[in-house]
């Protein structure tokens, strides 16, 4: 009889072929899949050839997605583009996403069912933690580490201790999973869960659709979490039955598994949430937060460009006129929200507004382009850091709140709720 | 390895935003990265910085993002080690994995001033504040860590273990 596990437990001993694994142990695990985008590829490419052997351990399992500066923001960003696209060609890559068919990764990979339930992914990106949400365990490398990963299929990991992140209650009406990854990040600190890995439980957990559990996992590194894992339950299943395109595999944690922590919120507690500069742990309710003028809202990323967050920034600026000192920037986060943003009238009330609608991009949350900031400028944006230089120049702010709090903060022209504009 | 070199000193939470800003990321140069470094947090580091420099900061270095630019960019401008009272992981798995030398030592980063002449044995984990004589011994590494560390970093253990020979 195995040791009582957590989830991540369990996932790192199953693919190290293990029957149990301990906090702290070093094991060497096999991956299901190796990501990494257009960034960090060129680096890991260049690891990769140093190590010397011709072929990618598995051309399937190698998920490729140029997404941080494509379409091509410059000359330099073509080149480094075009690494990821002549070694995809080369190596046979099967999940390479050109433009035209990309999406930011983190929501590409989930909506494609590419990935899934126990899944143990690297991904040369910080929020490859995002598929926690899933019941996976994912978690964010350098490009080394991808480069080893492509050669081997393999990654060294120090078994990290579980968190337990515990909300039951039900949450307002308003408050989203945005908001509910704030809150914790207000309340544990940027390194609050440094080396852990979080489960997140609960009730009011569960009572979330996908979309916004995917935007709560994705922020656990804000957290300095390794991973950031939801139990597989009906609302996975839902999402996943039909959807991946390999079998996936459910882990549960063991009732009597330990945690080295364990932390319980009232779901009633939580407000709608801003991170004001320069830190994602900076946080104040919104009703705080009116005084301050904005220059530009940001909607879309890894964090919040699903069709869930479309729909809540939607319905904020139907029949709406964004503030004239403000630029609003929507970016669908792939093609498929794209298009469901043109079919169900979305991209519509989008334009009648007055925002500027973008294919899928990274663009500016790391401030690379389609919407960089001046000195002295400010942003509320629905992405997941906010630090110095973030958007633009290193004078600007990033507040980051909801999707319908930065459509209502858009259309006020400072930081608001949506029954502000009533 | 041995280092010897100035203190630069830092606070809590840098994150890798700051260490190398998103726009020099369209390139992987360490020679342009390095001509960056931690612009956004102190202007004339890059200007002052000599090899074997050492920078010394508070928890949680090199936070947010999963860029091995950041790593590559320190190590590019010459800094020797990276003393700190934590890491944040990905940086802390990077940095091991590309040969940059980093420590755990809570007590040398309260001691040591800026502009101290520093003096770090990476391998014995020896940190020494010459200019106040005081001696601090920073946390050893697991066995699996060191064993990275003494091949060079992540890709030349990995050769060793697959057994690759340059032809």
């Amino acid at each position: 009889m195995a040791r009582p596990m957590t989830v991540a437990e369990k996932i790192l001993a199953a693919h190290a072929g293990l029957d149990e694994v301990q906090p702290g142990q070093l094991v060497e695990c096999d991956l299901d899949l190796v990501l990494s985008n257009d960034v960090t590829t060129p680096i890991a490419v260049r690891e990769f050839r140093k190590i010397g052997v011709p072929r990618v351990f598995d051309p399937q399992r190698v998920v490729l997605v140029p997404d941080h500066y494509v379409p091509n923001k410059d000359i330099k960003s073509a080149e480094q583009a075009k690494i990821v696209r002549d070694f995809a060609r080369e190596q046979g890559i099967t999940h390479y996403y050109e433009v035209g068919c990309m999406g930011v990764e983190h929501a590409l990979l989930p909506e494609q069912g590419v990935c899934g339930a126990g899944d143990l992914i690297i991904g040369a990106d910080s929020h490859t933690c995002t598929y926690g949400a899933l019941g996976a365990f994912s978690t964010g490398v350098g490009s080394t580490d991808a480069g080893v990963g492509y050669a081997t299929g393999r990654a060294w990991f120090k078994v990290p201790e579980t968190m337990l992140i515990r909300m039951n209650g039900t949450l307002k009406p308003g408050v989203t999973g945005k908001d509910v990854i704030l809150h914790i990040i207000g309340l544990i600190g940027v390194d609050g869960a440094l080396y852990r890995a979080i489960e997140f439980a609960g009730d009011a957990i569960r009572s979330l659709p996908m979309d916004e559990r995917l935007t709560i996992s994705n922020m656990a590194i804000e957290a300095g979490g390794k991973a950031g894992i939801i139990e597989v339950d009906d609302v996975t299943r839902a999402y996943l039955d039909g959807r991946t395109e390999r079998p996936y595999t459910e882990y549960h944690a063991d009732p009597d598994a330990e945690y080295v922590e364990v932390i319980d919120i009232d779901a009633a507690d939580i407000e709608p949430t801003v991170a004001f500069p320069h830190l994602p742990s900076n946080t104040r309710p919104v009703r705080e937060a009116r005084d301050v003028k904005i220059d530009q809202a940001v909607i879309g990323s890894c964090t919040n460009g699903r069709w869930d967050d479309m729909v809540q920034a939607a319905e904020v600026l139907r029949g709406r006129k964004v503030h004239p000192d403000v630029r609003c920037i929507v970016i669908p986060a792939t093609q498929e929200v794209y298009r469901r943003c043109l079919a169900e009238g979305l991209a519509e009330v989008f334009l009648d507004a007055g925002c500027a609608l973008s294919t899928p991009t990274c663009g500016p949350c790391l401030g690379g382009y389609m919407g960089v900031l001046a000195a002295g400028e400010r942003a509320v944006a629905t992405t997941n850091r906010n630090f110095v230089g973030r958007m633009g120049d290193p004078e600007s702010e990033v507040y980051l709140a909801s999707p319908a709090v930065a459509a209502a903060s858009a259309v006020a022209g400072h930081i608001a709720l949506p029954e502000d504009l009533d | 390895m041995e280092f010897e070199g100035t203190a630069f000193k830092y606070g809590r939470d840098v994150d890798t935003d700051v260490i190398i800003p998103a726009r020099y990321l369209n390139s992987s140069d360490p020679d342009h990265l390095a001509a960056h470094c931690l612009e956004d947090l102190d202007a004339t580091f890059v200007d002052r910085v000599q090899p074997g420099d050492i920078i010394v900061a508070e928890e949680n270095f090199g936070c947010g993002s999963s860029r091995e630019h950041a790593p590559i960019a320190i190590k590019a401008a010459g800094v020797g080690v990276v003393v700190a009272k934590s890491f944040a992981r990905i940086f802390y798995r990077n940095a091991i994995n590309i040969g940059l030398p980093i420590m755990e030592c809570p007590e040398a980063v309260d001691a040591i001033s800026a502009g101290d002449t520093v003096q770090v044995d990476a391998d014995t984990g020896e940190i020494r504040d010459l200019t106040t004589g005081r001696t601090f011994q920073a946390q050893p590494f697991p066995p699996f860590l060191q064993e990275i560390i003494n091949a060079g970093g992540l890709i030349n253990r990995t050769r060793e273990k697959l057994g690759v020979h340059d032809a």
